[in-house]
């Protein structure tokens, strides 16, 4: 090492051969500086110190966030078109030899949206429009568990007739969401007319306050709620605790973390998040129904085709004709009930302007 | 190439000149052969470093003196040699090198010859032939390629959905993810010993062993991934210590290079006794393990955590580009969600512990503990290539010794290990004196064929593989005190017979779509250390799901189809059972509504049935003016278990929010799999008609 050499030197120098330079003290400017030196450490760590002070305290504690809410409803609802839409397709006789529908899921839809004003009242030119079906359950179109994929790509389909620059596809799906999006077939139907189908990952759920009465700080899948319109497309389903669920319950997909602590208070729950989520449109499938052990049914019986699409401006309404359909009442129903008092619609929904096409 | 060999044994006295050379570096376990003749070294000096030390020593090598010059003269003026042209100047120089005084540094000073007419080529500067260095290339090309067709294969050993596939398509991997462990040998010995069947696939291994029985140990040096690893960690990192002298001292053939033989008998005598343990060690199956249940999710770990802090920056465009990347990422590598594994971090700690060792002793895994490399080492014995080896000529430079792969005595003077070469080409390719020639049919007089190992240590390790069955089984695992939390995938075979075809190869645990399997630790006994079984708590069996039978190799678990698993037209199958705590189930005893349980039963009916009843419970506030709380009625819907309609998916305890100790969980008791761990009458094998 070079310092030791020259120590070892000096030590070996006579006392002539040792010069000033080895023994004198340090000048006055390089004492300063070295002083400056020091104290310029000690100072940057006692300002360091002050800035990363721990101030204590939980991290538990909620963020200072405002309280959020996203309303995507129409300003105003004008005074010609319908409220609730009503399409209905013959139905086809049980046991009898009568013809199949007499209508496709999509033509269904173009009539029920066409009596609320046609999409272009809706979506305007350029929106990035969210169309938020079911897709929580890995089973198959013909179980019902699922929205069904032609009434999907139908109002995917119109959105972008009406003008939309991107049409997104997504939902938080309950099972394995690759095999939900997959056997559902919606995934496919949907990338066959142009939507951008995002599956639920980690990295795409932000943590919002939603300050409901039971929802507070929740993880929320950010695709569903970053855009210009959002169109829920949910399934009409019996569900075992809620009684029924449809287009109020289906918000439930944009929520991550654990979401089986809901069921304590569900009624309050499908509130609150209906109080965060206002779809411009419900586009409601009651092509198939789930009429027992919903939401999941699994058996094929358990299903009853009923092909009918309600469109409406309204989730309570829209809610309160659906569950007639598999033989409920909206008074049996709480959170219709808590929907309206909070001025989120009407559960009357023979009060709208009803057409039936 | 001709060499003028004939008058070089001429009259010469072996005995006499094998004393006067002088201390002979030797190795206790590579044989030196009895005519190496003192030649050695008699070649005309290029490197003027040995000059000096070979001037004092010029008396010794007496015999040869008076035939030195003009043989080297005569080899010099030969046209058919490669020498650098300066034959005049080296005729006039003492030749005298004896073998002993050119050590390993003499040889780093060969490479290093202040020479500048020899400074670039090392020794008599005689190139390797083109093939050799053409199969030097294909082999670095074959290696890359079959480690990225490996991590291929890995990345796609996993659910990712697909927008063509109709909804009605059975979900099925579009690709073989599991051949490389279909080709293994090692695998497909054992299993055929311990299941007296070949399972499906297994078969072409038997091209690889064919293959093998070419070629040689082409396997290890050209395409077990495993190795490759092994091979660029070594080359990476050499310490300090592991430089140099040290690397071509670890790069000689060594007597630890023993063990594997005997883990081999070991695991092949242990597979005959009925375990499949050995998978524990097959290169194949640990590079699965550690990399699919530890490596990968460990990165994606790391990078969610990078880009997840990427997304608070407040920059659309970094978040953007954050988004994708994950996106990119969760398509290509992992997937969409963060895997867990069951005790990765000894599996891991294992890898590294493994890899680190090549700092030392290069291919220290291949070396040393591979049974796969093994079990080729013992077929390679047919082998129609390999190598043959000019002694005379070799000046003991040791190049060969620096980058040799398999620790097979690569160098002249002593016998070539068949049984430990991976065939890497880097000694015929180093070699400055044209002694080393990869060749078919080569003779085998300075050849070992046959793995050197010593008979009684060998049955030891057989005692020891035969004792292994007996030992882990009066222990209480399997018999008596079955482990309620083995809890085996959909399809796996009865639990004796799945112990005798688990090769722990984890393929199962990566492609499980819900993170449901996990290496299991002793719960399984000794004997089904990282077998899979499935923790409900980390993710629950996906109902109309059987990707892990198509991936399991050797049929531990079977390939069943939906059908099969869901029961449509037939019992389904089962793996377990629902259980109820009522002490912790919120309708129990804390009179909260929930069953979220029966929500998520997937069966139709469904297993979990509801009762509604009206209960009492106390309000949490108190009452008015202090008065303490009042009690209401509550209507609940209590969930019951069917034991003969539950398959024990788990997602009842997955999803149940009593999240630290779910209300509900599924044991291993009412299995269709085995006859005896069942509950109820009606349901044990015994009772089914077929």
């Amino acid at each position: 090492m070079r310092g030791y050499e020259s120590i070892v030197n000096i030590r070996d120098k006579s006392a002539s051969e040792v010069s000033k330079a080895d023994t004198a003290k340090p000048t006055r400017r390089e004492a300063i500086g070295r002083l400056a030196g020091a104290l310029g450490v000690l100072g940057a760590a006692a300002a360091g110190g002050r800035l990363l002070w721990d101030r204590g305290g939980y991290d538990v504690a909620a963020s200072n966030d405002s309280r959020q809410v996203r309303d995507y409803r129409l300003a105003e609802r004008d005074a010609v078109h319908a409220e609730l839409a009503i399409a209905r397709a013959a139905p086809k006789e049980l046991g009898d030899d009568s013809p199949g529908p007499s209508a496709t899921p999509e033509q269904l839809v173009r009539r029920a949206v066409e009596a609320m004003g046609t999409m272009a009242k809706f979506v305007s030119r350029g929106d990035i429009v969210v169309v938020k079906p079911n897709i929580g359950w890995d089973r198959m179109p013909i179980h019902a568990a699922n929205s069904n994929p032609d009434v999907v790509a139908a109002v995917i389909k119109l959105a972008f007739e009406a003008g939309a620059k991107k049409v997104i596809v997504a939902d938080g799906s309950c099972n394995d969401p690759n095999r939900c999006f997959q056997r559902s077939g919606i995934w496919r139907a949907a990338y066959d007319v142009g939507a951008e189908v995002v599956l639920p990952q980690e990295h795409r759920f932000r943590t919002m306050r939603l300050k409901g009465d039971v929802l507070d700080e929740w993880p929320v899948f950010t695709t569903l709620v970053d855009a210009d319109k959002v169109i829920n497309v949910p399934i009409a389903k019996h569900h075992n605790l809620a009684k029924f669920t449809a287009a109020m319950k289906n918000w439930y997909g944009v929520l991550g973390g654990r979401r089986n602590r809901l069921h304590q208070n569900i009624d309050t729950s499908i509130a609150d998040l209906a109080t965060f989520m206002r779809p411009t449109l419900v586009v409601m499938d009651a092509w198939r129904v789930l009429v027992r052990n919903g939401p999941q049914g699994g058996n094929i019986d358990d299903a009853r085709d009923m092909h009918t699409v309600v469109a409406s401006v309204d989730q309570v309404a829209a809610d309160a004709f659906g569950c007639t359909l598999i033989g409920q009442k909206p008074e049996n129903l709480p959170y219709l009930a808590m929907g309206e008092k909070r001025g989120l619609g009407t559960m009357r929904w023979e009060t709208l302007r009803v057409r039936q096409v | 190439m001709t060499q003028p060999h004939g008058h070089e044994h001429a009259g010469v006295s072996l005995a006499g000149s094998v004393r006067a050379l002088g201390p002979v570096e030797t190795h206790a376990d590579v044989e030196p052969i009895p005519w190496k003749t003192g030649r050695v070294g008699r070649v005309p000096a290029i490197d003027r470093q040995t000059w000096g030390e070979s001037s004092q020593e010029g008396g010794k090598t007496g015999s040869f003196a008076g035939g030195g010059p003009t043989e080297a003269s005569a080899r010099a003026s030969d046209p058919s040699t490669s020498l650098p042209v300066f034959p005049s100047s080296c005729s006039s120089e003492n030749r005298a090198v004896s073998a002993a005084a050119v050590s390993a540094s003499a040889s780093a000073a060969a490479a290093a010859s202040p020479s500048k007419r020899a400074s670039r080529l090392p020794g008599s500067g005689i190139p390797p032939r083109r093939i050799a260095v053409i199969l030097k290339w294909a082999r670095r090309v074959c290696q890359v390629g079959f480690l990225a067709l490996f991590l291929y294969f890995l990345f796609q050993t996993g659910f990712r959905g697909s927008f063509a596939a109709r909804a009605d398509a059975p979900v099925r991997l579009p690709l073989p993810v599991e051949a490389f462990l279909l080709a293994d040998p090692f695998v497909a010995a054992m299993t055929v010993l311990s299941t007296h069947t070949v399972y499906r696939g297994l078969l072409w291994s038997v091209g690889l062993l064919a293959l093998t029985m070419v070629f040689g140990r082409v396997f290890c040096g050209w395409i077990c991934p495993f190795g490759t690893l092994h091979h660029f960690f070594g080359w990476l990192s050499p310490s300090k210590h592991g430089r140099g002298a040290a690397r071509v001292e670890a790069n000689k053939t060594h007597s630890y290079q023993r063990a594997k033989y005997y883990l081999l008998y070991a695991f092949l005598v242990a597979g005959v006794a009925g375990s499949a343990i050995g998978g524990l060690f097959d290169p194949i199956c640990i590079a699965v393990r550690s990399i699919g249940l530890g490596v990968i999710p460990g990165l994606q770990y790391l990078s969610h955590r990078a880009l997840g802090a990427a997304q608070d920056v407040h920059s659309r465009g970094v978040q953007t580009a954050a988004d994708h990347t994950q996106d990119f990422l969760a398509q290509t590598v992992w997937q969409s969600k963060q895997f867990y594994f069951h005790q990765t971090w000894f599996i891991v700690f294992l890898l590294v512990a493994v890899l680190f060792a090549n700092r030392f002793i290069p291919r220290f895994w291949c070396r040393v503990l591979c049974p796969l490399g093994a079990f080729l080492g013992v077929f390679s014995r047919f082998a129609l290539f390999g190598m043959t080896k000019d002694h005379a000529k070799c000046t003991d430079c040791n190049l060969c010794l620096v980058h040799c792969q398999g620790a097979d005595s690569p160098q002249g003077g002593v016998k070539w290990r068949q049984d430990e070469c991976h065939m890497c080409m880097n000694c015929e390719n180093a070699c400055p004196e044209d002694v080393i020639k990869f060749t078919f049919l080569p003779n085998r007089r300075s050849t070992v064929v046959a793995p050197d190992t010593q008979r009684r240590t060998a049955l030891a390790a057989v005692g020891a593989g035969a004792l292994f069955l007996p030992a882990a089984r009066v222990a209480d695992a399997l018999d008596v005190n079955y482990h309620p939390k083995v809890i085996r995938p959909p399809g796996a075979v009865e639990e004796r017979a799945f112990l005798e075809r688990c090769i722990r190869c984890a393929e199962c645990m990566k492609v499980c779509p819900n993170n449901a399997l996990h290496p299991a630790f002793f719960e399984a006994g000794v004997e089904g250390l990282w077998t899979p079984i499935l923790i409900a708590r980390i993710g629950y069996c996906e109902y109309s799901c059987v990707l892990c039978g198509q991936v399991c190799p050797t049929g531990a678990i079977q390939k069943i189809s939906e059908k099969e698993k869901m029961g449509q037209g037939q019992a389904p199958i089962k793996i377990g059972t629902a259980f109820y705590d009522h002490g912790r189930c919120l309708p129990w005893s804390m009179q909260t509504p929930c069953i979220v349980c029966e929500e998520f039963c997937p069966t139709s009916p469904k297993a979990i049935w509801v009762e509604e009843v009206d209960a009492t419970v106390r309000d949490s506030k108190p009452g008015q003016d202090g008065a303490p709380p009042a009690y209401k009625t509550v209507h609940l819907q209590r969930p019951h278990v069917d034991p003969s309609l539950c398959v024990g998916c788990g997602a009842c305890e997955k999803v149940c929010p009593v999240q630290d100790q779910p209300a509900v969980y599924i044991t291993s008791v009412g299995e269709t799999r085995s006859k005896t761990n069942v509950i109820l009458l009606e349901n044990t094998n015994y009772n089914q008609k077929s």
